[in-house]
Formats: structure tokens, C-alpha cells, sequence
């Protein structure tokens, strides 16, 4: 018998245009506890999703052996029957449902359809009390706070006798005590021989339960580190961000104006739970003509925090926000329009573009007035403006009639960017401007950026691609749990700053500022 | 066919991109004059001005009530209470004028006035509550069969002869008496045809001016004639039809002007764009700074007013209100928007499309009540065409995907 429970061999994962795993070894031992470590879209989840069977056998090469057995799973279920659980991020439990009813769902103890509550109480109780809960299995997960949630949903895993167990960013929505109880539960499963894979961006929690750590960057597994004291959270980060810059930025520099916006104690509360502060207490300032980069890893709070500043996201906030130097209240995305802040959201299909209408359509969508007159649309107006922003952004379509659902992604990408680009603002955040586009697409998207901060626009970029982010920015926020934790000039900003500051390993240093 | 100046612009390549870009109105077209080409080769007395000038003033008012709900299923939400309100606003335009001794035109403007204030009800609870708009209608529905029933107490109110003409009567005749026997024309309905055409070619005109003078590209002379003579041809047909019979009656006229009217709204004004936009895309809209509220609570307002226009018509039709009045209709008048091609998800959906569909339905109906078709099978056959137009649909975008 081999000392490995699970071997994953030699994987590779490909997308129409990327390879998103490249070769990748992934060993875990009998009853430890493994860490998987990288940054966004360095291939953790796409793994994750092959060990589990939701990319089934043949969707992939390579090898995956369970206790030494070749295993090709067609689907979610086979996995579970080779013994492998996951946990997700988002919570899959049914809210109106009670405990019990979630754990079995899917799986009852049922004789023609009839199911066995009984039997399926008694066994739920035991599973509870694995996990260390006392509720009754009848209570409602509604009733659930997040960390209990969560216990439950590893309840459920255990309920298939697994010996492999997910957890992805098992904490990221947890608090300290609800965190320092997860960790004691894992450890517990530990020593009843379940091997976990611990997938996290907070590295100090790596650091307390990790037998063993293994570092993906860009689809390759870069190293595996049996944990101990020579492996400090920079041999983690330099592992996780190590790669060469070898992409060319048209980096160019700005000279930035006055303030355009600034940002005083902005503090925004979880709309699902009221007690929790997504944002906490954020001030910042950009100015006119330059662009600014945000950093941070998923969980961070930046998109969060500029959906709020335009008023798509939260209901409880705090603070002040000012644009050239006038205060603003901005209680929906329609007043930010108007006061010059224009958003472009991470996802352009589910909130950028209208799929169904047509490119001029869509251009105008956020600037219909400046077309319209009594005689309702202009069309022939709606159509040169079009026309101006297809061949000043150099949009591939074959007619601005065309339906923006044919269009490729960079395309997509640009038809947003005109739209907003129409509404002339004078703060324009764009949330991951060149995810999912090639790279000729992104390089134009850079030219856009530079040419609107030379025209004096200030411009803010969340992005999740480091390289990016240091190619573009004059200067970099960095965000690590809803705070900001460092402000960097791009000339003394490197991977393994930002990364430092972005897993949180900088809270020490600043607080003893 | 309107981007940059390419020069290839072959006739054949503007209509095959034409065809594509319209092909579901231009299905349901080419159904609508399938069946009634089989309708005129079973029964001799289908195809006569007289019968297709009843089909049309039995369309009027379900038509009408199809351009208000257009609107409202292309921004994601459904109007159940449609046929409620048609028959309380019957009811009171009815009461008003024969209990309270109110003249034509103020009992109409009350009850337009019921309607907004329906419309208001319903859009508050939907846009400002965000209650679904089935619960809200469905409520409504509820609601205002019970205020029907009380207003009424049950009883048939009759309505006066010059009311009742709004629903059965043609627009006087000018010059000549006109006799479909001796197949004298009606002059006014000439007269209007005349104007129509007139003011279609001075719109066409002006349009192909205005693009000359942006510079764009036009169609080519000969697709242009040929464009414009299909559809006088149209319009000519239609307006003969009438012309040969007793002329136009007044709620088509009516339909027309509606029909117009929302037309214009959902083509080319910003209220229609933003309402598509809310459809196609609601998280998007709003990111676009779109007011989703207001232009949701004047979508209710809109279908409150179409449905006590509908209610004054129908009731002038029958020529009395009745407590069970416009029981059902909602189904008839949600069946046309969508046969018309209105999509269930919301974002897509023409009015011209849903007076075709109006039409479809009420050709079936009509056409077979000429066959002696019983209810039954008329019932039926109006539910099968539904579910097939409803799935060459969702089949057809399949294929485009």
C-alpha cells in the first residue's frame, strides 16, 4: 500500500485558449492536513473540480489514484463514492431546510421512495457530534449562523464516509472565534484518519494547520514544503508570485492632477449579515489622470467596496465620499452616473452587456438623453456615435446592429467600455478589464486606459493579475479582509510586496506603525 | 446594413439580413395569411369585407390590450388582472352614464382615470414593494372581480345607443353613401387611406434624406421602391377590406392610433430602450443607471389605462356591462403577445407582433365558427397553436446558439 491517499498525476486541464493546468503532481498523505496555496486563477479550484468529478474522466490528462487505485470519475457522484468530499466557498445548503433534510439530501435512507427520518435523525445526531454541534437536527439553517453553516456542510460530507475532505476558503467569511473552532474540528477529523486539502488565502491559518503546504502558480505546481519553521510566509509568497515579468506593459507616466475622488472612512456592513463589516473603515484618494490599482486577493472587499462607492452594493454605510472636491451621496448607480463615477462591472455578461441587444444598443444604454430629443432617439445620432466609439476603440463586428452575444469577449469587453466611455465620466473604475480576453484585446484595453488618464480621467483598476496591476498603476491600494493594507508607488511595488500585504502577513508591521 | 459604407451592399444581402434579424415577425406574418388562405378555401363566406371587417372589430379590443401587456412581459413581469379590470372599468363606465346620468365623454375620462389609479395600485406594490407582479395581478384580479361584483350587484347594466357605438359603429361616410352591395367605397375610409400613405412616403423619405445627410448607407433604389410598394400594398389591402364593407370602425381606428402610439414608445423613445434593457438584462440596467422603479410603476400605469380603454370598448361592443364581463380575457390577450413572438423571459417583443397574434387567434376562432366548429375543438385547437408557436420559438433561437 502506498503511503499516499491520493495522487494526482501529471494533470492537465485545457480551455479553448488556456491551459489552465499545466502538469500539475498533487500528493496527500494518509491522514494529513494539506494546504493548497496560489494566487486567483493559479488553478486551485480547477483541480479541485477534477478530483471531485465535476470536469468528468477524459476532460483532462493524467492520472488520479486513490490509495493506489486509478480512479476516473464521470461525476460528482463517483468521487463521493471513492471517498472525496468538498466543501465550497458558497455554501450549497438549502436555507429553509433543517439540518437533517440538508445532510441527506439527495442521499435519504428511503425504501420505495419513502423516506426513513428516523434513522436519518439518529445518524445526523452523530454526525453533529463529530463536528462539535449540539443543535437539534430539525433546526431550520436560516436559524444558522455562517461558521455553524459551514460545520454543517462538513457534517454532510462526512455523512458519505469520505476519507478525502475539500475545503475551499473554509474561513474566508468567518470570524476569529468561528475560525479557531473550524481549525479544532479539522484537527479532530484529523485524527480519526480523514486527510483534508485546506485550500486558503490567509496564510497564517496555512501556517497553524498545514502538515504539509503545495504552491500552484499559472497551472504548475511550483513546490510542496512539509511545514515547518524554515517555511516562512515569504517562501510561500515568493513561491506564489515568483514568475517573470515577461508580458509588455505600455507603461507610461502619468503626471496626476488634483484629487478627483476621495474616500473618507468608508465602512459598508454585509447585507446578509448586518454585524459583519465587509468594508472596515477604508479611506483613499485618486487623482485626475492617473490610474490607480487595487489589489487583493478573492474575499478582499474590492469589488464590494467600489460597487458601493457607486451605489450597487450594500445598505449599511458609513462615511464620506467626495468627487472633485465635492461631497456626494450616492444612493444608487443612477446619481454616481450623474456625479461622474462610472463602474464596469467583473462580469460582463452578467451585468455588463444586454446579450440580446445590439452594439449601439448597448453604447447608448447608459447615455440615452444625450440622444434623445422630443422626437424620442435620434436614431441616426445613436448610430455615428456608435460608429465613433467601434472605430475609435477598434470593435470587431461586423455591423453595430450586430447582437452583442455574437461578439468575441474582448469585443464584449470594449462594447462596456464604450458605454461608459459615452457617459464621459471623470472617475471610471474598471473591476478585471481584461479577464477572459486575449492578449492583443488587453493590449488595446491598456491603450484605452493610458490615452483616457492622459485626457485626465482618473481611472481605478481592481485586478486579480499581479503583473497587471505593477504595469499599469501609478500607484497600488492593496486589500486584504475589507481594510486597506498598504498604499504603494508603482516604482517600489514588486509581486511579492503586494502578495505580502494582500494575504494579510502585514497586519503586525502596519499596526506597530 | 446601417454600419460603415462597405459599397458591397448587394439587394440580396440586405434582405437575407433583414429576414434574419426579423424572421419571427415575419413567421407569424406569413402563419397569419396561411390560415387564412385556408379558411378562405373551406368556407366561401371567410374571405368577404363583411366577415373581415367583423373578425377585425372583434380583435380591437384584445389587440389594444396586447400592446399594454407587450410591455409588461418584455420588462420580466405578467399582468393577470387584465380581464378584472377590463370588466370593472366596464362596469363603472356603464354605472357613471346610467345611474349617475354622466355624458359619454366624462364617464370615459373617469374611467381612464380608474384605470391609471389600477395601474398605480398594481406598479407600487411591484415596483416599490417588490412584490412579484403575479401575486400583485393575481391579487388584483381578485380585488377587482370582488369590486365588479359589488358595483354591480350582479346585475346586466345595458348602455346607451352613443356609447355603444365606440364598440359597434364605423366612422360616418363624407361625400357618398357608400353600399357594400353595390360596392360603392366607403369615402372617409379611402380618404384616411390616402392620408396614410401620404404621411408613410413622407416618413420614408425623410428618413432615406436624413441618412443621406449623415452620410450613411441607404438602400439601393430598386429595394427601396420595392420595400415601399409591399407595404402600401399592405396598408391598401387592409384599408380596402373596410372601405368595401362599411368603412373603419371606430375602436380600429382606435387600435391604430394605439398601436402607433406604443409603437413609437418601444422603438424610439428612451422609456421603451430602458424597458427592453430591464428585460434583457435586469443587473445591467441598473449598473446603466436605469430608474428600474419608475419605469416599472409606468409600465402598470400603462397596462391600468390600456385595460379600461379595452373595458370601454368591449362593454360598447356588447353594448351592456356585466358582472362575469372579461372573465378569462387576460389568458386571450397574453396568448397574442405571445404568439407575436414576446418572449416569457422578458427583453424581446414587438407590438406589431402582438396584433398579429391578436389576429392569429381571432382568425382561428372566427374562422372556424364558419366551419361549425365546435367549442370544444375550438378551445383546443386555440391551445395546441399557442403551444406549437411558443416552441418553433424556443426551437428556432436553439438553433441560432
Amino acid at each position: 500500500m502506498s503511503e499516499y491517499i491520493l495522487e494526482m498525476q501529471n494533470i492537465v486541464k485545457e480551455f479553448p485558449g488556456v491551459r489552465a493546468l499545466d502538469n500539475v503532481n498533487f500528493k496527500v498523505r494518509k491522514g494529513e492536513i494539506h494546504a493548497l496555496v496560489g494566487e486567483n486563477g493559479a488553478g486551485k479550484s480547477t483541480l479541485m473540480k477534477i478530483l471531485s468529478g465535476v470536469y468528468p474522466y477524459g476532460t483532462y490528462e493524467g492520472k488520479i489514484l486513490i490509495n493506489g487505485k486509478e480512479q476516473r470519475f464521470s461525476n460528482t457522484k463517483d468521487s463521493e463514492n471513492a471517498g472525496v468530499g468538498i466543501v465550497y466557498q458558497e455554501l450549497t445548503l438549502v436555507k429553509q431546510m433543517n439540518i437533517c433534510e440538508n445532510i441527506y439530501l439527495g442521499n435519504e435512507f428511503q425504501k420505495f421512495g419513502v423516506i426513513n427520518w428516523n434513522k436519518a435523525m439518529s445518524e445526523t445526531k452523530k454526525l453533529l457530534k463529530e463536528v462539535g454541534l449540539t443543535e437539534s437536527p430539525a433546526t431550520k439553517i436560516i436559524n444558522l449562523g455562517i461558521g455553524k453553516q459551514q460545520l454543517v456542510e462538513i457534517a454532510k460530507a462526512l455523512s458519505k464516509n469520505i476519507k478525502i475532505l475539500i475545503l475551499d476558503e473554509p474561513t474566508a467569511a468567518l470570524n476569529e472565534d468561528d475560525t479557531e473552532n473550524l481549525l479544532k474540528i479539522i484537527r479532530k477529523l484529523k485524527e480519526d484518519g480523514i486527510s483534508c486539502i485546506y485550500i486558503s488565502h490567509k496564510l497564517k491559518e496555512v501556517k497553524a494547520i498545514a502538515d504539509t503546504i503545495t504552491i500552484l502558480r499559472d497551472g504548475k505546481t511550483i513546490a510542496t514544503y512539509t511545514n515547518d519553521e524554515k517555511v516562512t510566509q515569504d517562501k510561500i509568497i515568493t513561491g506564489m508570485v515568483g514568475r517573470q515579468i515577461n508580458q509588455l506593459f505600455p507603461k507610461e507616466e502619468h503626471t496626476p492632477g488634483d484629487v478627483m475622488l476621495e474616500v473618507k472612512d468608508w465602512t459598508v456592513y454585509n447585507p446578509e449579515l448586518p454585524d459583519r463589516k465587509i468594508i472596515d473603515n477604508v479611506s483613499f484618494k485618486a487623482r485626475k489622470g492617473e490610474i490607480l490599482g487595487v489589489a487583493g486577493l478573492m474575499g478582499s472587499g474590492r469589488t464590494e467596496l467600489m460597487m458601493s462607492l457607486f451605489g450597487a452594493f450594500g445598505i449599511k454605510k458609513s462615511g464620506k465620499v467626495y468627487i472633485d472636491g465635492e461631497e456626494v451621496k450616492i444612493k444608487e448607480p443612477r446619481e454616481a452616473i450623474e456625479k461622474g463615477l462610472c463602474y464596469l462591472s467583473e462580469d460582463r455578461k452578467k451585468s455588463g452587456l444586454v446579450l440580446m441587444m445590439d452594439v449601439k444598443e448597448n453604447i447608448t444604454l447608459a447615455s440615452l438623453k444625450k440622444i434623445s430629443g422630443l422626437m424620442g432617439i435620434n436614431e441616426n445620432e445613436e448610430i455615428k456615435i456608435s460608429n465613433h466609439y467601434v472605430d475609435a476603440l477598434k470593435i470587431k463586428t461586423p455591423s453595430i446592429e450586430q447582437k452583442t452575444r455574437n461578439l468575441s469577449g474582448g469585443n464584449q469587453q470594449k462594447v462596456v467600455i464604450a458605454k461608459w466611455l459615452m457617459a464621459e465620466p471623470k472617475v471610471l473604475i474598471l473591476d478585471e478589464p481584461t479577464r477572459g480576453i486575449d492578449v492583443g484585446a488587453k493590449y488595446e484595453i491598456y491603450n484605452i486606459m493610458n490615452e483616457l488618464a492622459d485626457r485626465g480621467v482618473c481611472i481605478i483598476m481592481i485586478s486579480s493579475e499581479l503583473p497587471e496591476v505593477l504595469g499599469m498603476s501609478d500607484r497600488i491600494l492593496v486589500m486584504h479582509e475589507g481594510k486597506i493594507t498598504a498604499e504603494l508607488d508603482y516604482k517600489e511595488a514588486t509581486q511579492e510586496k503586494v502578495m505580502y500585504f494582500a494575504t494579510g502577513s502585514g497586519d503586525l508591521e502596519l499596526a506597530s506603525k | 446594413m446601417i454600419s460603415k459604407a462597405k459599397g458591397n451592399n448587394k439587394a440580396i444581402d440586405i434582405i437575407k439580413f433583414s429576414l434574419r434579424n426579423n424572421i419571427r415577425q415575419y413567421t407569424m406574418f406569413i402563419a397569419l395569411i396561411g390560415i387564412m388562405l385556408i379558411f378562405s378555401v373551406l368556407s366561401d363566406v371567410f374571405l368577404t369585407p363583411r366577415n373581415l371587417s367583423i373578425l377585425f372589430l372583434q380583435t380591437a379590443h384584445i389587440a389594444i390590450l396586447a400592446c399594454g401587456v407587450v410591455l409588461v412581459i418584455v420588462a420580466g413581469h405578467i399582468d393577470l388582472s387584465i380581464g378584472a379590470v377590463v370588466g370593472l372599468t366596464g362596469a363603472i363606465v356603464a354605472i357613471l352614464q346610467a345611474k349617475f346620468g354622466l355624458g359619454v365623454v366624462p364617464a370615459i375620462i373617469i374611467t381612464l382615470g380608474v384605470g391609471a389609479l389600477i395601474g398605480i395600485w398594481q406598479g407600487y406594490w411591484v415596483a416599490y414593494r417588490d412584490v412579484p407582479a403575479f401575486i400583485v395581478t393575481l391579487a388584483g384580479m381578485m380585488i377587482f372581480n370582488g369590486l365588479l361584483l359589488g358595483i354591480t350587484n350582479g346585475e346586466t347594466i345595458p348602455t346607451n345607443n352613443t356609447f355603444n357605438k365606440i364598440g359597434q359603429d364605423y366612422i360616418p361616410t363624407l361625400f357618398l353613401k357608400n353600399s357594400p352591395r353595390d360596392m360603392i367605397p366607403h369615402d372617409t375610409t379611402v380618404i384616411i387611406l390616402i392620408i396614410v400613405i401620404i404621411g408613410y412616403l413622407w416618413m420614408e423619405f425623410r428618413k432615406r434624406k436624413e441618412r443621406i445627410r449623415y452620410g450613411f448607407d441607404i438602400l439601393p433604389k430598386s429595394l427601396f421602391i420595392v420595400k415601399i410598394s409591399l407595404v402600401i400594398l399592405l396598408i391598401t389591402t387592409v384599408f380596402l377590406i373596410m372601405a368595401f364593407y362599411l368603412g373603419i370602425p371606430y375602436s380600429i381606428l382606435l387600435l391604430m392610433l394605439i398601436g402607433s402610439l406604443y409603437t413609437f414608445l418601444t422603438t424610439k423613445t428612451t422609456f421603451g430602450r430602458q424597458v427592453y434593457a430591464i428585460g434583457g438584462n435586469r443587473e445591467a440596467a441598473k449598473l446603466s443607471g436605469i430608474n428600474i422603479r419608475k419605469r416599472t410603476l409606468w409600465i402598470f400605469i400603462s397596462s391600468g389605462i390600456l385595460g379600461a380603454i379595452g373595458g370601454i370598448i368591449y362593454t360598447a361592443r356588447v353594448g351592456s356591462a356585466a358582472a362575469s364581463a372579461g372573465q378569462g380575457m387576460e389568458l386571450d390577450v397574453i396568448a397574442a403577445a405571445i404568439i407575436g413572438g414576446t418572449s416569457t423571459l422578458g427583453g424581446e417583443g414587438t407590438i406589431v407582433g402582438a396584433i398579429i397574434g391578436a389576429l392569429v387567434m381571432a382568425t382561428l376562432n372566427n374562422g372556424m365558427l364558419l366551419l361549425d366548429v365546435g367549442t370544444t375543438q375550438r378551445l383546443i385547437v386555440r391551445g395546441l397553436v399557442l403551444l406549437l408557436a411558443v416552441w418553433v420559438d424556443i426551437s428556432s433561437r436553439k438553433n441560432k446558439s
